[in-house]
């Protein structure tokens, strides 16, 4: 195992010429990583690959026999999808809810980030700790209390229900990705700032904001994200007017005796969304998943 | 980095506090609320004290030897998903390209599961994983091994398993991944001058500098597949039987299911205070560390 993972000394670029004997060395241990690599990525793919296939085929032929790839081609699910307003409102509810939670979220811990990178306060340790244990509080034992809760205030079954239960744990981690990026960036800049006579509000939009760019993106792609993937609070606290594309796919499913092929076109939809995401921030996943302190 | 001390800061953090108030203390005050009270129906409470308490933590009644069964189940559930998922994302994030554009073709296929709909996720499984429709099933059954995740315990479970892996290692290798980029050449020439073996350079080197954002991957696996509903609730809906009853099924089952307001309430506040008390360890930890380094540097 560590035989094809590790990094070897001589595997490394060097600022120096490279030595011949290192190459020859080098050789077989990159096809080590490369096939370990090649199979995750493999395994990854592969359940994937078989829901865009099926959600090209027809019923009769997923029902039918296993075929690798479809032998009918047809996009017949994917029109389904795209004429029929009960489909296609769930992908515009699940769109603006998660939309609203990713500005609210964002918004909201801009200011606090930039307290807890900044100062010391009464109380900013528990603050903190408090905050983190939202982002680990289990959605089942909030189900409940946030149905009664937004029933109440006469949000049930609007995407702002949805999109302010989402700050629970989208605000707290926005809080904790921005703090990290923010602490990056040298106090002395504050300072200069504050000497060559800006306000604070002006200094932070003009001067902190686009230093910190990066990691507003990296935390709008995990707002976005967790919004996007959660289900059961979703699915609670909506019935019909707000209903997200993932509760469309549990009900339509039970209901139509398994439409495999549409519920598969549907599942591919739902993908999409997040694979352009990624596209977006590609090169800052990696500090991002780190949440901005490498 | 020192901080000064400025208390005005809590004007920043306000609007924070007050979101995150009104969606976790006022939802927790009315678990809290029927947690010692008991009903009827029509809306008529009554006081209970703290009978549902002793009830849940009495293994030897009903709902607390199911409790019991669901928190073991979650448990162990958790602890086989870090054993596979950390050593594993370890050796993927090792295994990452290093430069050219296959950086970045990786990363972003990588990070694709993470981004599914937790529900498309056990949707995408249940389909793979059926003898008839499903390529995984299909060809373990042709392999000759008797597979059925809707019958058999053991089956589910390991599918159940396997998916959680396929959805979440990813998560592992970006942040080791991450903590492996911020390691300067200088460090592995210099183990190359030093003759350091591969298992050496891993142990002196990486697995330090990949401590930190390790302990955050760690934290964050713990506490979502502690929670986990939405995978395992699509995928078996918590069977065969309760084979795969996990404390949020379970408490979801209680809460909207049989509508036993007191009985969930009292289960929701103990989880709860578990993840609190896990949640502390690790924060204690996280800041340990963080001091160290601290110390270290100055």
């Amino acid at each position: 195992m560590t035989d094809s993972v590790a990094i070897r000394p001589s595997d490394v670029k060097t600022s120096a010429a490279p030595l011949a004997a290192n190459k020859v060395l080098a050789g077989p241990r990159v096809n080590g990583r490369v096939v370990v690599m090649t199979l995750y990525i493999l395994f990854l793919m592969l359940p994937i690959y078989w829901l865009v296939n099926m959600s090209l085929k027809t019923n009769t032929e997923i029902t039918s026999g296993l075929t690798l790839w479809p032998r009918n081609l047809t996009f017949d699910n994917y029109i389904t999808i795209f004429t029929d307003q009960s489909w296609y409102s769930g992908y515009i509810n699940s769109l603006s809810y998660v939309l609203i939670n990713t500005v609210l979220s964002i918004a909201f811990a801009l200011p606090a980030a930039y307290a807890f990178s900044r100062y010391r306060f009464l109380g900013d340790k528990h603050l903190f700790f408090w905050l983190l244990t939202n982002r680990m509080a289990p959605p089942a034992v909030f189900a409940l209390p946030f149905f009664n809760l937004y029933s109440a205030i006469g949000l049930f079954d609007t995407p702002w229900a949805v999109a302010l239960a989402h700050c629970l744990f989208n605000v707290p981690l926005a809080v904790w990705i921005l703090e990290g990026f923010m602490s990056g960036v040298p106090r002395e800049i504050d300072e200069t700032a504050a000497i060559d006579g800006y306000s604070f509000p002006r200094f932070f939009v003009k001067i902190f904001m686009p230093l910190i760019a990066s990691g507003v993106g990296v935390a709008a792609f995990f707002c976005f994200m967790f919004s996007w993937v959660e289900l059961l609070l979703a699915r609670t606290l909506t019935s019909v007017t707000a209903k997200p594309i993932a509760a469309t796919m549990t009900r339509t499913v039970s209901a139509s005796g398994m439409d495999w092929g549409l519920l598969a076109a549907a599942g591919v939809l739902t993908i999409i969304p997040g694979a352009l995401v990624i596209w977006f921030v590609r090169n800052y996943i990696a500090k991002g998943f780190a949440l901005g302190r490498v | 980095m020192t901080k000064t001390l400025n208390n005005k800061a809590w004007l920043l953090v306000l609007p924070v506090f007050l979101i995150v108030a009104f969606s976790a203390v006022l939802p927790l005050m009315t678990v809290v609320n029927y947690s010692v009270q008991d009903t009827f129906g029509n809306n008529q409470f009554f006081w209970n004290g703290v009978g549902w308490f002793q009830e849940l933590l009495d293994p030897s009644t009903d709902l607390g030897g199911r409790f019991f069964d669901s928190l073991w189940r979650t448990l162990l559930f958790s602890a086989i998903i870090l054993l596979i998922e950390v050593p594993l994302g370890i050796a993927v994030a090792l295994s990452m390209p290093r430069e050219g554009w296959t950086v970045a073709l990786s990363l972003v296929l990588m990070a694709l599961p993470l981004l599914i709909p937790w529900n498309v996720v056990g949707t995408i499984w249940q389909v793979f994983a059926r003898s008839d429709i499903g390529l995984l099933g299909w060809v373990v059954n042709h392999l000759g091994i008797d597979y059925n995740y809707t019958g058999d315990p053991l089956d589910a479970w390991i599918t159940i398993i396997v998916m959680d892996v396929w959805h979440w290692t990813s998560l592992v290798a970006l942040l080791c991944y991450a903590g492996l980029k911020s390691i300067p050449d200088a460090y592995y020439q210099a183990a190359r001058i030093d003759g350091a073996s591969r298992w050496a350079v891993f142990r002196t080197i990486q697995l330090p500098k990949m401590r930190r954002v390790l302990l955050i991957a760690v934290l964050l696996r713990f506490m979502d597949s502690f929670m986990i509903y939405t995978e395992p609730f699509v995928l078996t809906g918590g069977g065969p039987g309760n084979a795969t009853t996990f404390l949020s099924i379970d408490l979801v089952k209680l809460a909207l299911g049989q509508f036993d307001l007191g009985k969930a309430a009292a289960m929701s506040l103990v989880y709860n205070l578990i993840i609190l008390a896990i949640c502390w360890v690790f924060y204690t930890i996280m800041t340990n560390v963080d001091a160290q380094k601290e110390r270290a540097e100055a």
